[in-house]
């Protein structure tokens, strides 16, 4: 229905377009740039006395940190799929009308949730052997392996909780419906409310996903060699120059940033788009 | 009990009390519906209609009393409730389609899923119900993209498809445009003509004027006073019942 009106407050609310890089400008862009190319030679022009350039320097090594980073997305692969995995069962549990898995789920939801990522990523490393004994196979836990499963204690807490906030998001209409329809419970779940729950879990994951991945350098500290590892490595075999701390540590961040603000810009834009919808 | 087979009521309230919490909702409420009948509950708000409908389908739990429905105790602890639910349809003041399947798939995967129906003749089922509401060409719509009234006769469709005993209306106009309230009460009447047994909580006096065979007044948890729409309405007796009748008609 449409109405005739000059009063601006009747008229329909037209949301503002967004999009995802809308809001990317020119001097961003220019930002990152100086960042990893005039930055370091700004650095070099002031101390010209070494034989070879930091940004010289840094291109030879970028091929091997670019390899790191790549393994930090592999961690943050495995920890969001398995958390996620694990986290759904979990939210399911405390959405659960038998109490006992009601309450275990949210106890192990509210530890992992409550609990600093650093600590967990410590346990895992330290309290899992290095390799498994499964039936008389041998069975390697290599390091990456456990920094995957330590991190995806926290995610496995948070998505848990993204499954309880959505489920009891829906009003309470929904399952009076299907019950009244005499769906069992089971039904009523799979048919009925997670399939309209997925659009209101989309943005709150990809948020955690986002953090996830940022947090996957905590795995540096217990030794996984991924780009914080190898950035450190890379600056002790230049002789620890502390004109490359700033281009090397600027490329790394320049990595992240370039990953995961496309994915925080693309978390708004669907937010936003449920947020008319619904 | 002492009924014979022809005069079963199809459902039979007696003695029914509810609370909740310190708040008693239902104190004693015993009333008969039989197969055919069309039953309105009127009164005003906070008289326990909407919770005694929703009793019927066991929604709510009834503290006391014993509700029958088909011979089914709803009051009993090990009730098959998916066995009652499938003989009680129940249409909502909100609608309550599921908002992301559309008109056809809202009305057929009840009896596809539920009642294990073979799809193709649900699926054929289920048009025929739109067209019996007048929903023609809608089947592919969603929720969202449907008015108020058209959403509401696409649950009236979804409750029939389960091809339940009878059904319960609570207050199912109430959340319409008024220019869509006529296209339901319209459906609700033709269902009604074709001998569906019909509980409805209602506002709409002309209506239940209409189609009511018996009205029941609420207040305060318990029938005030009760019989059919040409004495009811012309000469109620219990006071309370007369000062509401003066307020809403």
């Amino acid at each position: 229905m449409s109405y005739k009106t000059d009063l601006p407050v009747m008229l329909p609310v037209k949301p503002r377009a967004l999009e995802p890089f809308k809001s990317l400008k020119k001097r961003h862009i220019l930002l990152i740039a100086f960042l990893t190319i005039v930055g370091p030679s700004l650095v070099f022009a002031q101390t010209g006395e070494f034989e070879k350039s930091p940004l010289a320097i840094l291109l030879d090594w970028t091929p091997l940190l670019l390899s790191g980073f790549l393994f930090n997305l592999v961690i943050s692969f495995g920890a969001m799929a398995l958390g996620t995995l694990v986290g759904g069962l979990l939210g399911l549990g405390q959405v659960s009308l038998f109490a006992p898995t009601r309450a275990s789920s949210w106890l192990v939801t509210q530890f992992f949730r409550n609990a600093p990522w650093l600590v967990l990523l410590f346990f895992a490393m330290f309290l899992l052997p290095f390799e498994l004994n499964i039936f008389g196979f041998k069975l390697p836990l290599p390091d990456w392996f456990k920094a995957i499963l330590g991190l995806s204690l926290p995610v496995m807490a948070n998505v848990s909780e993204i499954v309880r906030g959505a489920v009891r998001s829906l009003p309470s209409g929904q399952w009076e419906a299907a019950e009244s329809l005499a769906y069992t419970r089971r039904q009523t779940l799979w048919l009925i409310i997670l399939p309209q729950c997925v659009k209101r879990m989309l943005p709150p994951w990809m948020n955690l996903y986002s953090i996830l991945t940022m947090a996957t350098v905590l795995a540096s500290i217990v030794g996984v060699s991924e780009v914080m590892t190898l950035t450190g490595r890379a600056l002790a075999a230049e002789g620890g120059r502390t004109d490359l701390l700033a281009p090397f540590y600027g490329l790394v961040l320049v990595l992240f940033f370039i990953y995961c603000y496309p994915i925080a810009r693309f978390t708004v834009w669907l937010e936003h788009k449920f947020s008319v919808i619904n | 009990m002492t009924w014979s087979a022809t005069s079963d009521p199809m459902v039979s309230i007696k003695n029914v009390y509810k609370s909740f919490g310190s708040l008693d909702v239902l104190n004693g409420v015993t009333l008969d519906v039989m197969k055919g009948d069309v039953i309105c509950i009127i009164g005003p708000s906070g008289s326990g209609k909407s919770t005694l409908i929703r009793c019927i389908n066991a929604l709510n739990d009834i503290q006391s009393g014993s509700i029958l429905v088909e011979g089914l105790e709803v009051n009993d602890p090990n009730l098959d409730k998916l066995e009652l639910r499938k003989k009680v349809g129940m249409v909502f003041q909100q609608y309550n389609l599921f908002p992301h399947k559309t008109a056809l798939q809202n009305i057929m995967m009840a009896p596809v899923r539920v009642l294990k129906q073979n799809k193709k003749t649900s699926e054929a089922a289920a048009l025929e119900l739109l067209k019996k509401v007048r929903l023609e060409g809608k089947e592919n719509a969603y929720p969202g993209e449907l008015s108020g009234g058209q959403q509401q006769r696409v649950a009236i469709a979804r409750s029939l498809a389960m091809q339940p005993d009878v059904i319960l209306f609570d207050e199912v106009t109430a959340a319409l445009d008024p220019e869509t309230v006529g296209e339901v009460l319209q459906t609700i009447k033709e269902l009604a003509e074709d001998g569906m047994t019909c509980i409805l909580v209602t506002h709409e006096m002309a209506f239940a004027r209409e189609v009511a065979d018996h009205i029941y007044f609420t207040d305060r948890g318990i029938i005030v006073e009760h019989g059919p729409p040409e004495t009811f309405f012309k000469d109620a007796k219990d006071p309370r019942t007369r000062e509401f009748l003066s307020q809403i008609l």
